[in-house]
C-alpha cells in the first residue's frame, strides 16, 4: 500500500509542475518562444504576493488577486516591446533575451529583497490533511492539482470557445495568413504572453504556500515545466499536465528507492520518453 | 590576401608572445586574472563554434566542464596520475561523453536541443553526487601539495624565482595561453576548411547544402564532440587552478553556460574575434563594479538583450560594418572575372590564399 501512497504523492506533486509548465506551454504552443525566464518570472510573481500581503495585511490568496493584474500588465509590455522584436526562425534572440531577462530578475531580486528564504503562509492550511483510506492527502498539495486542472480547463475553453482562442489557434498555425484575416499577430502574442504570467502567478501562490523560496530558485523550476511541456508535446494543455504527473510520479517513486533520485529520477523519466516519443505524448502543432 | 589580413598575424603573435611574457614582469594577481579571462573565451569559442556555426544552441555546456574537472579529479586522487595528464584524460572522458547526450538530442530540434542538453547536463550532475569517492554532493580537494607537484612546476620556479604555489600558477596560466592559442587557430583552420565551408553552408540554407552533397549531422556530430573537448579540457584545467571541485560549482549553468553565450552574443557570435571582445567586456564590467554586489549581472544581461535586439553580429560585427575592416575572415570571395561565362560554374577562390 505504501506504493499507492507514493503514486498519489507523486501525482499531487505533478499537479505543482503542471502550473509551472501550463503559461510555458501556452507561450510556447501559440508562439514557439522559448521563455528561460519563465521560472523567475514564477518566482517574481511569488515576491509580488509576498509584497501584496505584508503591505496591505491580506491572505496570500487576496494578495495573488492584485499580483495577478500586475503580472498581467508585465507580461503584456514585455512581450510588445521587447520578445515581439525577436520572433522569428532563429531560435537563439528569444533564448538569449529571455536568459537576459532571467538574469536581471534574479539579480534584481537579490538586490530587493536578499537571499533569504521566505515563504507565504496561509496559517492552518500550510499542514491540514484528509485521511482517505490508506493514503493522507494534503489540503495544500491537493488543491494545487485541482488548481492546475481547473487552470487548465479554463485555458482549453479560451481555446477552444472564444473570438480571443480563435485568433490564438489560428496565429500558432499561421501568423502571416492570420493576419490576412484581420488578427493582429503581436497584439495576440502579447495578450498570450500576460495570460502566461496571470497563471505564473497563481503557480507562484503554491508554490511560495508550498516551500521556502528565494531569488535563484527559478532555474531548477523552469526545467521541470520544461520537462512537463515537451513530455506532453508542443501545444497540448492537457498533454502538459500529463507531462507533470509523469515528472511528479517518477520524482516520488524514485525518492521513495533512495532520497537523493527525486531529481535524478525525473529527468531520467523525461530522456526515456523523449527517446521513444521525440515530439513528446500528445503533439497538436507541427513544429 | 587581403590588407587586414596581412597585418593581423604579426600582431596577433605579438600579442600571444607578450601575453606569454607577463609571468616576468606582472604580479600574482594579474596572472590569476588573466588565467580566468582566457578559460572564460576558450568556453566561448567552444560555445561560438557550436551555436554561431554549427547552429547548436547548447545551454549543457556544464555537463563537459564538469566531467572534465571530475575525470581529472579522479586520474588523479584515485588513479594517482600527473595533473596534466588528468587534464589530457578530462578533455577525453568529456568527449566521450559527448556521444550519447549527442545520440540523444540530436533527436531534438531547436528548442528541444537546447533543453534537452540542459537536462543531459543536470543528470550527469546528479549522477557524480553520488560518487561517494570523490565526495558526493560536497565534493573534494586535491590532495595538499599536487598542483606544486606538477611535472614542469620546479623548472618554473627556477627560472622564475618564485614560490611553488605561484610557480603552479604561471604553469596553469601558459597553459591556458596555449590552449586559448590552439582553440582559436583549430577553429579557423577548421572553417576554413572544406567541412568548414559546409557548416557555413548548412546555416546559411540546409536544402541546398544538402543538395551539394554536404551531410548535416555528420558535420553537427563532429563539431559538437570537438567542442566538447575544447570544453572539457578546459574545465579539467580551470577547476585543477582552484584544487576543489563541488557537483554544484563545476556544473553551474549560470557559470559555464549562461556567462558564456552573454560574452559571446556581446562579441559577436558567428565571427571568430567575437568571443575575445566579449571576454574583454565581460572583464572590464566585472572590474569596474566590482564593489556593487550583482549590478554587473544585471548590466551584463541588460546589456545581452539590446545586443539582441539592436545589433544581433555583437561589437565586433557593428565594428566590421563600420570600419570594413575584418580580421580572420571566413568568407569566400568568387573570382573577379569582368564576364562570367554562362554555364561554367566559378572556382571558388579562399581570401586567404
Amino acid at each position: 500500500m505504501i506504493w499507492v501512497d507514493t503514486i498519489v504523492q507523486g501525482i499531487l506533486l505533478g499537479g505543482l509542475y503542471a502550473l509551472f509548465a501550463a503559461g510555458l506551454s501556452l507561450v510556447f504552443g501559440i508562439m514557439r518562444l522559448v521563455n528561460l525566464a519563465h521560472g523567475d518570472l514564477i518566482v517574481l510573481g511569488a515576491y509580488l504576493i509576498l509584497t501584496a500581503s505584508t503591505v496591505f495585511g491580506l491572505n496570500p490568496f487576496l494578495a495573488a488577486l492584485i499580483a495577478a493584474p500586475v503580472m498581467f500588465g508585465l507580461g503584456w509590455l514585455l512581450q510588445a516591446h521587447v520578445l515581439n522584436r525577436v520572433l522569428g526562425a532563429d531560435i537563439l534572440p528569444p533564448l538569449l533575451v529571455t536568459f537576459g531577462i532571467s538574469i536581471v530578475i534574479q539579480n534584481g531580486l537579490l538586490e530587493g529583497f536578499s537571499a533569504d528564504s521566505q515563504k507565504l503562509s496561509v496559517g492552518a492550511l500550510d499542514s491540514a490533511s484528509l485521511a482517505l483510506g490508506p493514503v493522507t492527502l494534503g489540503v495544500m498539495p491537493l488543491l494545487t492539482l485541482i488548481s492546475a486542472v481547473a487552470v487548465i480547463l479554463i485555458l482549453n475553453q479560451i481555446f477552444y470557445r472564444t473570438a480571443l482562442g480563435r485568433a490564438f489557434r489560428a496565429t500558432s498555425d499561421d501568423a502571416a495568413t492570420a493576419g490576412l484575416m484581420g488578427i493582429r499577430p503581436r497584439n495576440v502574442f502579447a495578450i498570450a504572453t500576460g495570460l502566461a504570467l496571470v497563471v505564473a502567478t497563481i503557480a507562484a501562490l503554491y508554490l511560495g504556500i508550498r516551500a521556502n523560496f528565494d531569488p535563484t530558485i527559478g532555474p531548477a523550476r523552469l526545467i521541470y515545466a520544461f520537462e512537463a511541456v515537451i513530455i506532453g508535446g508542443l501545444g497540448s494543455l492537457w498533454g502538459t499536465l500529463a507531462g507533470g504527473i509523469v515528472i511528479g510520479v517518477a520524482q516520488a517513486l524514485g525518492a521513495a528507492i533512495n532520497p537523493e533520485w527525486q531529481i535524478l529520477a525525473g529527468h531520467v523519466a523525461f530522456v526515456a520518453v523523449l527517446l521513444v516519443r521525440p515530439r513528446g505524448l500528445f503533439p497538436r502543432a507541427n513544429d | 590576401m587581403n590588407h587586414n589580413s596581412k597585418i593581423a598575424l604579426p600582431v596577433a603573435l605579438a600579442i600571444v608572445a607578450a601575453l606569454a611574457l607577463v609571468p616576468f614582469y606582472g604580479s600574482r594577481a594579474i596572472i590569476q586574472d588573466l588565467f580566468t579571462v582566457l578559460t572564460l573565451l576558450v568556453l566561448a569559442m567552444n560555445w561560438n563554434i557550436l551555436a554561431g556555426f554549427a547552429g547548436l544552441v547548447s545551454v549543457g555546456q556544464q555537463a563537459f566542464v564538469g566531467t572534465g574537472a571530475y575525470a581529472m579529479f579522479a586520474a588523479v586522487i584515485l588513479g594517482g596520475v600527473d595533473p596534466l595528464w588528468g587534464i589530457v584524460i578530462g578533455g577525453a572522458a568529456a568527449a566521450a561523453l559527448s556521444v550519447p547526450i549527442a545520440i540523444f538530442t540530436f533527436r531534438l530540434n531547436g528548442a528541444y536541443f537546447a533543453i534537452g542538453t540542459w537536462v543531459s547536463a543536470e543528470i550527469v550532475r546528479l549522477s557524480l553526487a553520488q560518487w561517494k569517492a570523490l565526495g558526493g554532493g560536497t565534493g573534494t580537494s586535491l590532495p595538499k601539495g599536487t598542483t606544486q607537484e606538477m611535472f614542469g612546476v620546479q623548472p618554473i620556479r627556477h627560472l622564475l624565482g618564485i614560490s611553488n604555489a605561484a610557480a603552479a600558477d604561471v604553469l596553469s596560466y601558459w597553459l591556458a595561453l596555449a590552449l586559448a592559442v590552439a582553440t582559436l587557430s583549430a577553429s579557423y583552420l577548421f572553417l576554413r576548411s572544406r567541412a568548414g565551408l559546409g557548416l557555413q553552408a548548412i546555416r546559411d540554407n540546409l536544402e541546398a547544402a544538402r543538395s551539394v552533397g554536404v551531410d548535416p549531422a555528420r558535420l553537427k556530430a563532429i563539431v559538437f564532440v570537438l567542442s566538447a573537448l575544447g570544453t572539457g579540457v578546459c574545465g579539467a584545467l580551470m577547476f585543477l587552478q582552484i584544487t576543489r571541485v563541488t557537483p554544484d560549482a563545476a556544473f553551474s549553468v549560470v557559470d559555464w553556460t549562461a556567462f558564456v553565450i552573454f560574452i559571446t552574443v556581446i562579441g559577436g557570435i558567428g565571427t571568430l574575434p567575437g568571443p575575445i571582445v566579449g571576454v574583454l567586456v565581460f572583464y572590464v564590467l566585472q572590474r569596474l563594479l566590482a564593489d556593487y554586489g550583482t549590478l554587473y549581472l544585471i548590466l551584463l544581461g541588460l546589456f545581452g538583450i539590446a545586443i539582441m535586439l539592436f545589433a544581433r553580429r555583437g561589437l565586433w560585427g557593428l565594428f566590421t560594418d563600420k570600419t570594413g575592416i575584418e580580421l580572420l575572415p571566413l568568407r569566400h570571395r568568387p573570382p573577379r572575372t569582368a564576364t562570367p561565362v554562362p554555364g561554367i560554374p566559378p572556382k571558388i577562390v579562399k581570401e586567404g590564399t
